[in-house]
């Protein structure tokens, strides 16, 4: 106990603090959680989900006002009918009908694989204007083994009470034509209600396989 | 001895419990690592950087195994006025440059000197079709001393062996004519293998300088 109490001693200061000699990487390397430190980085990933024949993809915890925005990130969405589109919804409270009053904008630039074409055009069917609708993100997705359609969506202060919910989303994607395309999808949620949940889902058929990850930004 | 034991005293409790007063910021100084996931770090991981400096391109690894990797770029000044900055991919850790794209390209723009000069373009000159050349991201921009690229690229799922591997860029650039213009870039490198360098490059001259970082998100 002596050894002990003089090597304690010769790592403190005379007023007890613990000096840098005291603790190395060894000191603290059974400390595998920090658990009330919070993130060192400013996008927290919060849930994953993989597709795998899904009817819908919903998220229905994590979103509240913990985070000033939320954002989805989708990595190779792969739907099971050619020609189908990748769409979303969202809810409030516990809510299950995800019906929410939408106004949006779609645009797009698409680019065949073959010779010619290129476009830039604004999509008046797949707008809403105020109506409850799936809001469509991916466009006529071609059902190819190597064809899916990756991107991001942000929406912003979910959680508010006071104003209306934007959403803005880039989707790039392999049309069922064999075309390059580019989506660019914004609009609001015209609900001054705190919207908690998003379903994603396939306007035909399933969601063969893919997987979507939710983020904290803070 | 006596006086060392009295003040360590102070910084624990009756039943032994450390207190704040027995650490400070030196305390940890030999600390320089702890156990893997021990500390939240975020979901968005600074990776590299790369300097540009009369560089006749930047090449990236897509080390690690991110679902998607994040480019900024700087302040890209090209060496020679007119250069287009462009990337292309591998997927023979970077001995050839040549995957085939399938890419869109559209521009706003608005001239420094005039209202006549605003718009919104599409390129169909400069977008490929599946073609292995180098994918155009700015157009003719501007080599003033003033003048210069920032900007973002995402690269989904390089790793992938099943799918094609889409990307999306947008950038704001100092064009030749003295133009403001937004770049929007997006696409899918038309290959199942996995990418495995993207590289950075001038169609004419050298990037002279500027600065290139890397983040993967997980």
């Amino acid at each position: 106990m002596g050894a002990i109490t003089r090597g304690i001693a010769g790592n403190l200061t005379t007023g007890g603090v613990f000096i840098a000699s005291a603790i190395n990487n060894t000191s603290v390397g059974s400390v595998t959680s920090f658990a009330s430190v919070p993130s060192g980085g400013s996008l927290k990933l919060l849930q994953t989900q993989n597709a795998s024949s899904s009817a819908t993809i919903d998220f229905t915890s994590n979103i509240d006002a913990t985070y000033k925005s939320y954002m989805f990130r989708f990595y190779n969405i792969h739907l099971a009918t050619d020609g189908a589109e990748f769409e979303f919804q969202a809810d409030t409270g516990t809510n299950t009908n995800y019906n929410q009053t939408i106004t949006s904008t779609y645009f797009l630039a698409e680019h065949t694989e073959a010779s010619g074409g290129g476009a830039f055009s604004y999509q008046d069917s797949r707008d809403q204007a105020q109506g409850t609708a799936f809001q469509h993100l991916g466009v006529d997705l071609g059902t190819d083994a190597d064809q899916g359609c990756s991107g991001f969506m942000q929406i912003f202060e979910p959680a508010s009470t006071t104003f209306r919910k934007d959403f803005i989303c880039q989707l790039q994607q392999a049309h069922q034509n064999d075309l390059s395309l580019v989506g660019y999808i914004a609009g609001y949620f015209n609900t001054t209600t705190a919207i908690t949940r998003f379903r994603f889902k396939a306007s035909s058929g399933n969601v063969d396989s893919g997987t979507i990850k939710l983020y904290g930004v803070s | 001895m006596g006086t060392i034991t009295r003040g360590f005293a102070n910084n624990i409790t009756t039943s032994g419990l450390l207190l704040p007063g027995a650490f400070n910021n030196s305390s940890f100084n030999n600390v320089t690592s702890v156990a893997s996931g021990a500390v939240d770090s975020g979901a968005m991981q600074f990776i590299s950087t790369s300097t540009a400096s009369t560089s006749a391109s930047i090449a990236f690894a897509f080390s690690g195994s991110y679902k998607e990797y994040l480019f900024f770029y700087t302040d890209i000044h090209p060496g020679t006025d007119n250069a287009q900055f462009m990337i292309n991919f591998s997927t023979d850790s970077g001995s050839n440059y040549n995957v085939a794209k399938t890419n869109t390209i559209w521009l706003s723009q608005h001239g420094e000197s005039t209202e006549n000069s605003v718009g919104k373009f599409y390129k169909t000159t400069l977008d490929l079709e599946n073609a292995t050349g180098n994918c155009m991201i700015n157009v003719d921009s501007g080599a003033d001393a003033d003048q210069t690229t920032s900007g973002y690229l995402h690269v989904f799922a390089p790793h992938d062996t099943t799918f094609v591997k889409q990307f999306i860029s947008t950038n704001n650039y100092s064009q030749s004519g003295d133009y403001s213009i937004h770049s929007h870039v997006a696409g899918y490198a038309n290959t199942t293998s996995a990418l495995t360098h993207v590289r950075f490059i001038m169609n004419t001259g050298n990037i002279d300088s500027g600065k290139i970082s890397m983040y993967g998100i997980s």
